[in-house]
C-alpha cells in the first residue's frame, strides 16, 4: 500500500502521510490486521451492510459520521486528542517537568509493558465475543455489538501506533503479538484472565461491556493522566468511544431486567423461566461473576508496580488532575483488610503501593450507581428485587484476596463452604445452557426477542426499529 | 540494617522429604521430578511472605537436602526435572524483603549457600550420572533464572507471557549473584554483548527470543508441554543407558549434641567435635579417623548405610562447618586437629577408591561427597589453622585440610613421633573449585614439589613435611606452644575482613573456572554492592524496594 494509500484509507491526525517510520510499519501490519479481523471478527456478518459510527476527527459534535459500511471496509482511524499547550507531568515524582513527547529511555520497557497490557484485551474482546451476532435479540442489539467490536478493533490501532512510533522494532514485535493471541486458547491465551472468559451469550456480553469496559474506562482515565503525553492523548480520545460501550452493557443489563421483571410478575408462580425470559436469580449470577472477574484486572491490592507506575508519572489516579489536590501520595496510608491466617487484619499500606486498590474503589463506587438505578427499574415494575454487587473479595483470583474463599459479602469461608454455595452464587453449566437455548436469533427490523424489552431509542436519532444491518 | 537486632533462632540445616515446606520429590522410574511450590507463610525467619515462588535460606535447605538425598536414596534416577507448582511462575527468585531485612552476614552466608548448592546441581550432571533439567513452566526471574543455569538443559514453556530474566540490575541495584552473570558468558557462552541487553531488560525475554540468544535450550506450547518434557527426560534416561538397578541408602538425620562447658560451647558428634572458645572467637575442630577397617566390597559397604566412617564423618563436618557459618559469624579462626589411627585412613582411601573404580555407584558418591564437603571447608570466610599433633591422622583424605587450611603447624617432638600420609586420592580425586589439586594449587610455582611429593610413601616426619611445604612450620617441643599461641593469638587481633579477602585470595592459586569465578569475582562483587548506599543507604535500590519513592543513586563511578 502506497503512503498516499495509507493516509486515504486511515482516517488520522498523526501526519501519517509524512511519517515514513510509521508507514513502513503499518505497511506491515495492517494486511495482518485485516486477516486477523477476517478470521477472529464477527462471524457471518463481515459482508453485510452494519450501520456504524466512524470516528474522523476528534473535537466537536462532528468527531464521527454514521453511514452503513461492510466490516472489513471499516475505516479504523488514528486519533490523538488535541494535544494540552505546554503540558507537565501532573502527578509523581517527576511532577511539573515538562509532559514527555518522546519515551524517557528509563521507562521504556514499563511504558511498553503497560501499553501491551492495555492493547491485548481490545482485540480479546472481538475474539470473545465473535459468534453473538448469530443469536442477536434484535437489529439494533446486532448493530451495537458490531458497533462495539469495530472500535475496539479502533483502539487497537491506537495502541498498535504507540507502538510502532515509540517504541522501535521491539514495538513492531509487540504489535506482531497482539494479533497472534487469542482469547481462551490454551497456547497463546491473553494476557489477562476475563479477556479468556468465554462469552458466548448475550447477557455475558452485556456483562461484560458493563463491567469490563468500565475498567476499560478506569484504565484509560489513569492512563490519559500520563507523564507520556502521546499515550495521554491517545487514551483521551479512547474514552470518548469507550462511553458507548458501557452505555451498551448498562442499558443491556437493564433491559434484560425490566423484562425479566415484567416477566415475573406476568407468571402465575412468579418464574420468568416459565415465560421464556431470565429470571433475576440468574441476571444476579452473571454480575457476580462478570463483576468479580473485572475487579481482579486492576491488580494486586500491594503492589510495587502500581507504586512505580505513579512515581514515575506514567499511571495516574482516575481524574487525578480534577479530583485531587496533593499529586505525590507520599507519606499516605490506605486501609486494607489483609487476610491473616483465615481472618482479616486491618493493615495500613503505603498509598502508592495501593494504587490499585485506590482505581478499583473508584471503580466499585461507579458500578454501584449503575445498580442502584438497575433494582429501581425492577422495583418500579412491582418486584421486590434488589441487585446487588458482591464484596470485592468475593470470588476472586488476583490479589491478596485471590485463591481464597469468602462469601457474598466478604467473610472468609473455607473452600467447602464456598463450594456448596457455588451454584447459588455463580452461574451454573445449566445456566448457561438454559440462556443458549432461549437465545434465537432476532432479525426483523423492530422486532425484538421475548428475553430482553426494547430500548427507549435508537441510535443517532433513528428509530429502533430502523434497519440497523442490511441483509 | 539489623545488623544489631536481637539474635535470630539458629539455623538448622537439617530436614527431610517430610519435613519439606516448599519442595515435592515424585519418582517415577529413571526420572525425578522436583516441584517448586513455595509456602508463602512459612519463611525462614518471621517478617516476609515468600510471594511468587520466590525464596530465602529455608528454601534452599530444603533443596540442598533433596539433591543430595536424590544422590544417596535414589541412585537409580538419572533425569531430575526441576520445575513449578505454581501457576506461571516458575521462581520469582530470592525474597527481596527478606534480603532487605537481612544482616550483611546473614545475606553473604544465604548467597554461598545457594551458591554450593547450584554447584552441588553441576557436580550431580557432571559426577553422578543424574542430569538435572530445567522445566520452566512460568516465568524465572532473577535467582529463578539462576537455579535454571545450573541446570543441564533449559526448557521454556510458550504461552505467551512467561519469560526468563535477570531483573536485579535495572530493577534493584545489585547484582544476579548466585552465578547468575558468570554463567550466562562462561558456562552458556552466551555472546557477552547479548548477555547486556538480557540483564538490564527486567521483564526479560519470552522463548523465541529466549531461544536466539541462547538463554534457553528450547521450549514448547502449553498444550504440548508436558508431553514434551516427559518426552525430552525419558530420552535422556535412555541415553544414560536406562533406568538404574542400583538401591540406594538412607540418609537418617546427623545425630548433634550441644553442651556447654566452663565458657566453651561444645558440639559433639560420633566423628567430629567442636568446641568454641574464646568468647566466641576461636573454634577447636576435632576429626575423628576410622575406628574399624574398610568394607571390602560395595554390598559391605551398603550395608554400612550413612554409617560408614568415609560418609557419616563427613556429613558431619559438613554439618559443623555450616552451623559455625549461620549460628556462630564471630568465630573467626578455626583450628583444626586429627585424632585417629593413620594407616586406617589410609586403607579407607584405598577401599574406597578400588570400589569406585569396580564401579560401586556407592564408593563414588561417597567420595564426591567428601570432595564437596572439603571444597565447603575451602569456602570458610574463617581463619583455618591445621594443628599435627602425635596421634593425629592427617592422611589420604583428611590429609586435604592440611592444605584447605591457611597454615598447618606440626609438632615435631623427640619422644612422641607425628607423622603425616599422601594417599593416591591426594593426586586427583579431591580436587577443588578451580578444578585442581589442593597440592597442584599449594604448588603452583613448584613443579619439582608436586613431583617429590608424588614419591614420598609411608609415614611423613616432621622436618621432611616442612622440607617438603607440606606442612608451614614444624617447630619443636619447646617452641611449639609459644610458636602456635602467638599465631592463633595474632590472627584473632587482625581485622576480620582483610582476613577474610586476603585468605579467598591465596587460597586459589591458580586457573579460574566458572565456579571461582561464581565465588571469586561474582559474590565478591556482590557482597561490595551490597555495602553500598546505592544499594543499602536511606534512597538505596534494595532498601526502597517495595517503597512507593524511587531510589537515589549517587552517580560517581569508583
Amino acid at each position: 500500500m502506497s503512503a498516499f494509500d495509507l493516509q486515504a484509507k486511515i482516517p488520522n491526525n498523526v501526519n501519517l502521510g509524512d511519517d515514513r517510520r510509521l508507514q513502513r510499519a503499518l505497511e506491515q501490519w495492517q494486511p495482518r490486521y485485516l486477516d486477523w479481523w477476517q478470521e477472529m471478527g464477527p462471524e457471518g456478518y463481515q459482508t453485510k451492510d452494519v450501520y456504524l459510527r466512524t470516528a474522523i476527527g476528534v473535537s466537536g459534535d462532528d468527531w464521527a459520521h454514521y453511514d452503513y459500511v461492510k466490516m472489513p471496509d471499516y475505516r479504523w482511524g488514528i486519533f490523538l486528542a488535541d494535544q494540552v499547550p505546554d503540558r507537565k507531568v501532573p502527578f509523581g515524582d517527576h511532577m511539573g517537568e515538562p509532559a514527555w513527547q518522546e519515551v524517557p529511555g528509563e521507562y521504556r520497557n514499563v511504558l511498553r509493558r503497560i501499553i501491551v497490557t492495555q492493547g491485548d484485551t481490545e482485540p480479546a474482546s472481538v475474539e470473545q465475543q465473535r459468534l453473538l451476532g448469530q443469536t442477536a435479540p434484535s437489529l439494533y442489539d446486532l448493530r451495537n455489538l458490531f458497533q462495539v467490536n469495530v472500535e475496539e478493533g479502533r483502539h487497537l490501532w491506537a495502541m498498535v501506533y504507540l507502538l510502532h512510533n515509540h517504541f522501535g522494532a521491539e514495538g513492531r514485535d509487540e504489535a506482531e503479538e497482539l494479533l497472534a493471541r487469542r482469547a481462551g486458547d490454551q497456547d497463546k491465551p491473553r494476557i489477562l484472565d476475563a479477556f479468556n472468559q468465554p462469552c458466548n451469550d448475550w447477557l455475558s456480553f452485556f456483562c461484560f461491556t458493563m463491567f469490563a469496559d468500565r475498567d476499560g474506562k478506569f484504565q484509560l482515565a489513569s492512563l490519559a493522566q500520563s507523564g507520556f503525553d502521546p499515550l495521554a492523548r491517545t487514551c483521551r480520545f479512547m474514552l470518548t468511544e469507550e462511553a458507548h460501550h458501557m452505555f451498551v452493557g448498562d442499558t443491556g443489563i437493564e433491559r434484560i431486567l425490566r423484562r425479566s421483571a415484567q416477566l415475573t410478575k406476568l407468571d402465575p408462580s412468579g418464574d420468568a423461566r416459565v415465560q421464556g425470559g431470565i429470571d433475576l436469580n440468574t441476571v444476579q449470577k452473571f454480575i457476580n461473576f462478570w463483576f468479580s472477574y473485572c475487579l481482579d484486572l486492576f491488580g494486586s491490592e500491594v503492589s510495587s508496580n502500581a507504586a512505580d507506575f505513579f512515581g514515575a508519572g506514567l499511571k495516574g489516579r482516575f481524574d487525578e488532575e480534577k479530583r485531587f489536590s496533593e499529586h505525590l501520595a507520599l507519606d499516605q496510608k490506605l486501609t486494607l483488610a489483609m487476610p491473616k491466617n483465615g481472618k482479616l487484619v486491618n493493615e495500613d499500606i503505603e498509598l502508592r503501593n495501593a494504587m490499585n486498590e485506590v482505581l478499583r474503589q473508584d471503580y466499585i463506587d461507579d458500578c454501584k450507581s449503575a445498580v442502584r438505578r438497575w433494582s429501581k427499574v425492577v422495583q418500579a415494575e412491582g418486584v421486590d428485587f434488589e441487585v446487588t454487587l458482591p464484596s470485592g473479595r468475593f470470588h476472586r483470583h488476583q490479589g491478596i484476596y485471590g485463591g481464597l474463599h469468602f462469601d457474598r459479602d466478604g467473610e472468609p469461608i473455607s473452600a467447602e463452604q464456598f463450594e456448596a454455595m457455588r451454584a447459588e452464587w455463580l452461574p451454573t453449566d445449566a445456566d448457561r445452557a438454559y440462556l443458549r437455548s432461549i437465545m434465537q436469533p432476532v432479525m426483523a427490523p423492530g422486532q425484538i426477542a421475548n428475553w430482553i424489552a426494547p430500548p427507549k431509542k435508537g441510535i443517532n436519532g433513528q428509530d429502533f426499529a430502523f434497519e440497523y444491518v442490511r441483509f | 540494617m539489623a545488623e544489631n537486632a536481637a539474635p535470630a533462632a539458629p539455623v538448622e540445616f537439617a530436614t527431610s522429604p517430610e519435613q519439606y515446606h516448599h519442595w515435592q520429590i515424585r519418582i517415577h522410574g529413571g526420572v525425578a521430578t522436583l516441584t517448586l511450590a513455595i509456602d508463602r507463610d512459612h519463611p525462614l525467619r518471621p517478617g516476609y511472605e515468600l510471594k511468587l515462588n520466590s525464596y530465602d535460606l529455608g528454601v534452599d535447605i530444603e533443596l540442598a537436602d533433596a539433591i543430595r538425598r536424590l544422590r544417596f536414596e535414589h541412585p537409580q534416577v538419572r533425569c531430575v526435572l526441576v520445575t513449578s507448582g505454581i501457576a506461571k511462575m516458575f521462581c520469582a527468585g530470592a525474597n527481596i524483603r527478606m534480603l532487605s531485612q537481612s544482616s550483611h552476614t546473614f545475606k553473604v552466608n544465604f548467597c554461598k549457600f545457594t551458591n554450593e548448592t547450584r554447584c552441588e546441581i553441576e557436580d550431580a550432571t557432571l559426577n553422578s550420572n543424574q542430569r538435572y533439567i530445567a522445566a520452566l513452566n512460568g516465568t524465572a526471574a532473577g535467582g529463578g533464572y539462576e537455579l535454571a543455569e545450573s541446570c543441564a538443559e533449559i526448557y521454556l514453556i510458550d504461552d505467551g507471557f512467561s519469560a526468563v530474566s535477570l531483573p536485579e540490575v535495572p530493577l534493584l541495584g545489585v547484582l544476579p549473584g548466585t552465578g547468575g552473570l558468570t554463567r550466562l558468558v562462561d558456562k552458556r557462552k552466551v555472546r557477552r554483548d547479548v548477555a547486556d541487553l538480557f540483564c538490564t531488560k527486567a521483564e526479560g525475554f519470552r522463548l523465541r527470543d529466549a531461544l536466539k540468544m541462547r538463554l534457553v535450550d528450547g521450549g514448547w506450547a502449553k498444550s504440548k508441554w508436558q508431553v514434551e518434557v516427559d518426552k525430552r527426560a525419558a530420552h535422556l534416561v535412555e541415553q544414560a543407558g536406562g533406568v538404574g538397578s542400583e538401591v540406594g541408602i538412607a540418609l537418617t538425620p546427623v545425630e548433634r549434641q550441644t553442651s556447654h562447658e566452663d565458657d566453651k560451647e561444645i558440639l559433639t558428634y560420633r566423628f567430629v567435635h567442636v568446641a568454641i572458645e574464646q568468647g566466641g572467637r576461636h573454634a577447636r575442630i576435632e576429626l575423628r579417623g576410622p575406628e574399624t577397617a574398610p568394607p571390602q566390597s560395595h554390598q559391605e559397604l551398603h550395608d554400612l548405610g550413612c554409617n560408614s566412617w568415609a560418609l557419616q564423618a563427613f556429613r558431619e563436618l559438613d554439618s559443623a562447618l555450616l552451623d559455625l557459618r549461620l549460628n556462630h559469624s564471630p568465630v573467626g579462626l578455626l583450628s583444626v586437629t586429627t585424632v585417629g589411627d593413620r594407616e586406617q585412613v589410609l586403607a579407607w582411601d584405598t577401599a574406597i577408591s578400588r570400589l569406585r573404580a569396580e564401579g560401586s555407584w556407592l564408593a563414588r558418591e561417597v567420595q564426591l561427597h567428601q570432595s564437596r564437603t572439603l571444597r565447603r571447608l575451602d569456602n570458610m570466610a574463617k581463619s583455618m589453622f591445621a594443628i599435627v599433633l602425635p596421634g593425629s591422622c592427617f592422611a589420604g583424605t583428611l590429609a586435604e585440610v592440611l592444605w584447605s587450611a591457611d597454615r598447618a603447624y606440626m609438632l615435631d617432638h623427640p619422644d612422641q613421633p607425628s607423622a603425616i600420609a599422601l594417599h593416591p586420592v591426594n593426586f586427583g580425586v579431591h580436587t577443588t573449585y578451580n578444578s585442581m589439586t589442593r597440592l597442584q594449587i599449594r604448588f603452583f610455582g613448584e613443579p619439582d614439589s608436586m613431583t617429590k611429593a608424588a614419591t614420598l610413601h609411608g609415614p611423613i616426619e616432621p622436618s621432611d613435611a616442612e622440607r617438603c611445604g607440606l606442612v608451614t612450620r614444624a617447630p619443636d617441643d619447646l617452641d611449639w606452644d609459644d610458636e602456635v599461641r602467638i599465631a592463633e593469638e595474632e590472627r584473632l587481633s587482625f581485622s576480620p575482613d582483610a582476613l577474610t579477602g586476603m585468605e579467598q585470595n591465596l587460597r586459589f592459586a591458580g586457573q579460574e573456572t566458572c565456579d571461582t569465578k561464581v565465588f571469586g569475582r561474582l559474590t565478591a562483587w556482590q557482597n561490595w554492592i551490597f555495602q553500598r548506599p546505592n544499594a543499602v543507604g536511606e534512597r538505596g535500590a534494595l532498601t526502597m524496594y517495595g517503597d512507593p519513592r524511587s531510589p537515589m543513586f549517587d552517580f560517581n563511578r569508583t
